[in-house]
């Protein structure tokens, strides 16, 4: 079966929402859409699911202020409990605003690194990674639809025609 | 246009009828002179250990040597005053009621015994005179204040020209409608403060002053005169700034320019500069000289982001019940997604200030300073951190999550313990220095806040019944009517 792809490029933001609820109320399946720059609204016009990334980087804090608490327990109050200028270290409770500023920043630190990092894999990037882009006007000032197709080429293509696009393309994909 | 129903209006009735009672009551019920102690304190013989806090952490005799100045408490040694919360509850009972405090100082001549117990039971009946007093001032401070912090926001809003909140603004007009009102009873209260009505401030009283050269030093700034004008100016000032504020507001409905919008917006900077150098004063007047021998250099940003934060969560609760009474269509749940936020980013502000003031002094234990966090560890254990669980962990995990900050059980439910919270705030500031470890939430506490709380809501939503809802002319006004986030 081959499989054949349609690129319909749009060169405004509101010609491209309309012409995605357009598509959505059609059924016709998007594959992707590339845009320049970050159009509001669309990943709800597309119907994409909302991230979770909110909620990997409260339990990332959770774990920065846990290894930082553990951390300064072992170090400051179990392992080696000096005198250090007559700060209490007979238990954590007793000497903890002393540490809250490192529970802080470890915290923050947890949250945004490891969120970071969650945001790199989960959308895979990386240095050396091979771009992905099928039109190289994507990048400046056009927008493209992928849309598959199904045996219904000649349907799809006067379609998207009058969804606005300035270009409508079929690509054989590997 | 909005109507007051009769239901609320009887409501804020009622409850200020139940807080006249129970204000009065707390009068009552308070000791009138040492004898009435004396009979207190052989009752607590028999039962609570709520003396013995005190006495022993804070030293013995050492306590009481500083009745004159009334809480100065003097720690045993620097090093044991973070766990001496602990101590202060624990190891105590088995020591020093009112009695055994006698016999540890039976070596003395008898002479000398006879006046040390007829001092400690003048401090005591100080403490218990200052009790109702105290509460009526704790509740007045709180009402007149966060009105102030909702005037603050509001002309933050018109200098910044905000884009979503001019729908918000005859609702924030409407809360400091309330300004006047707490203005002049506060005012009232200063005065009958200086008439020596009561010992709220022992700098007002000469005989203190005359005894104790930490005090005499700063009678400079601290005296009765300027103290009361600096007072009037500065309540004068912010009611100047509400009256024509609102007045330019509703001009600019009826006008064909926008010269009151732009008028409302010079003002609007200049009261905040007023505002910003007021309200750090404020802050040194009415709630630091309480403990005269002590100073904190960012106060006034602390009872400021205590009152901001109060006064937004105030804008947020009043939106919310005229939004679900049908009045505010315009307002959406946007509009309160982000007055949500605003409530969750002050809240962590406040902790921000409240740790910073505490670690601080904490981390280099001077005396001097130490003693207010040492009385208020050891007296108002509960109060003190629980303020921070109230204000900071609740909040912080509450308010985080997007979809909570638009449902509205979870906002209120958010927004009463937050306001709750910083009324044991002021509690904490106020209390430790008039009443020391005499303190109690009972009816003299409770029945103030019910007054104020009574004639606030009377007065807010009386002021909200008398103009439009929604500003007409406001240049924002379509913007913040179509307000999306």
């Amino acid at each position: 079966m081959s499989n054949k792809v349609i690129y319909a490029i749009y060169n405004d933001d509101d010609i491209l929402m309309d012409a995605v609820r357009q598509t959505r109320a059609a059924h016709h399946h998007i594959e992707e859409v590339f845009t320049p720059f970050p159009v509001h609204g669309l990943d709800k016009a597309m119907g994409l699911a909302p991230t979770r990334l909110a909620i990997c980087s409260f339990i990332y804090g959770c774990i920065g202020i846990t290894f930082a608490t553990w951390m300064m327990n072992y170090i400051m109050i179990q392992d080696w409990p000096q005198d250090i200028g007559g700060k209490p270290s007979f238990s954590y409770i007793e000497n903890m605003p002393a540490f809250v500023p490192i529970m802080f920043e470890m915290t923050v630190f947890f949250a945004a690194h490891l969120m970071v990092i969650t945001f790199y894999m989960r959308s895979k990037l990386w240095p050396f990674k091979q771009a992905e882009n099928p039109d190289v006007r994507t990048t400046d000032d056009h927008f493209l639809m992928e849309v598959a197709v199904h045996n219904n080429e000649e349907e799809l293509v006067s379609f998207f025609k009058s969804t606005g696009a300035v270009e409508v393309k079929v690509i054989e994909k590997h | 246009m909005y109507t007051f129903s009769s239901k609320l209006k009887n409501l804020s009735i009622i409850l200020m009828a139940l807080g006249l009672l129970g204000i009065g009551y707390g009068f009552l019920t308070a000791p009138k002179d040492i004898q009435e102690v004396e009979m207190i304190l052989a009752a607590e013989d028999h039962g609570g250990h709520g003396e013995a806090k005190n006495d022993v952490a804070t030293g013995g005799a050492e306590a009481h040597d500083a009745v004159d100045s009334h809480n100065e408490v003097v720690p045993a040694s620097g090093a044991d005053m973070a766990p001496a919360a602990e101590v202060g509850h624990n190891e105590v009972e088995s020591h020093s009621d009112v009695a055994e405090f006698h016999a540890v100082v039976a070596g003395h001549d008898v002479a000398k015994e006879a006046a040390e117990h007829e001092e400690h039971l003048t401090h005591v009946l100080h403490q218990l005179q200052n009790k109702p007093w105290a509460a009526f001032y704790v509740a007045c401070l709180f009402f007149l204040l966060f009105p102030l912090g909702v005037l603050a926001f509001y002309a933050i809003q018109q200098v910044a020209q905000a884009g979503w909140s001019p729908v918000l603004f005859r609702v924030m007009q409407g809360i400091t409608a309330f300004l006047p009102y707490a203005s002049v009873i506060f005012f009232v209260f200063l005065i009958l403060c200086g008439l020596h009505f009561n010992h709220l401030f022992i700098w007002l009283d000469p005989e203190v002053v005359a005894h104790d050269a930490l005090i005499a030093t700063k009678s400079g700034y601290l005296n009765f005169p300027f103290w009361i004008a600096r007072a009037a100016f500065f309540l004068g000032g912010w009611n100047l700034y509400r009256y024509y504020s609102a007045k330019n507001c509703l001009s600019q409905d009826e006008s064909n320019d926008d010269s009151f919008y732009k008028k409302n917006f010079n003002i609007s900077a200049g009261f905040l500069v007023f505002f910003i150098v007021t309200e750090s004063i404020m802050s040194w007047d009415w709630i630091m000289s309480i403990d005269p021998h002590w100073f904190s250099t960012l106060f006034g940003w602390y009872v400021l982001s205590s009152f901001f934060v109060s006064g937004i969560t105030v804008i947020a609760l009043v939106s919310l019940y005229l939004k679900s009474s049908g009045y505010l269509e315009h307002v959406n749940t946007s509009h309160i997604h982000d007055l949500a936020k605003f409530m969750f980013g002050f809240s962590i502000f406040w902790t921000y200030l409240w740790f910073s003031q505490f670690m601080l002094i904490w981390y280099a234990n001077i005396p001097e300073e130490i003693t207010y966090f040492i009385t208020r560890i050891e007296m108002y254990n509960l109060p003190f951190f629980g303020a921070v669980v109230m204000n900071f962990v609740f909040p912080i995990l509450i308010l985080i999550n997007t979809d909570f900050k638009r449902i509205t059980w979870i906002l209120v439910m958010a927004g009463v313990v937050i306001l709750a919270g910083h009324y044991i705030d002021f509690f904490n500031m106020v209390m430790p220095g008039t009443v020391g470890d005499r303190w109690f939430i009972g009816v003299s506490e409770v029945a103030s806040v019910l007054f104020f709380l009574g004639l606030f809501i009377y007065v807010v939503f009386t002021a909200l019944a008398k103009s439009p809802l929604l500003p007409k002319r406001n240049p924002y006004i379509e913007e913040s009517k179509h307000f999306h986030y």
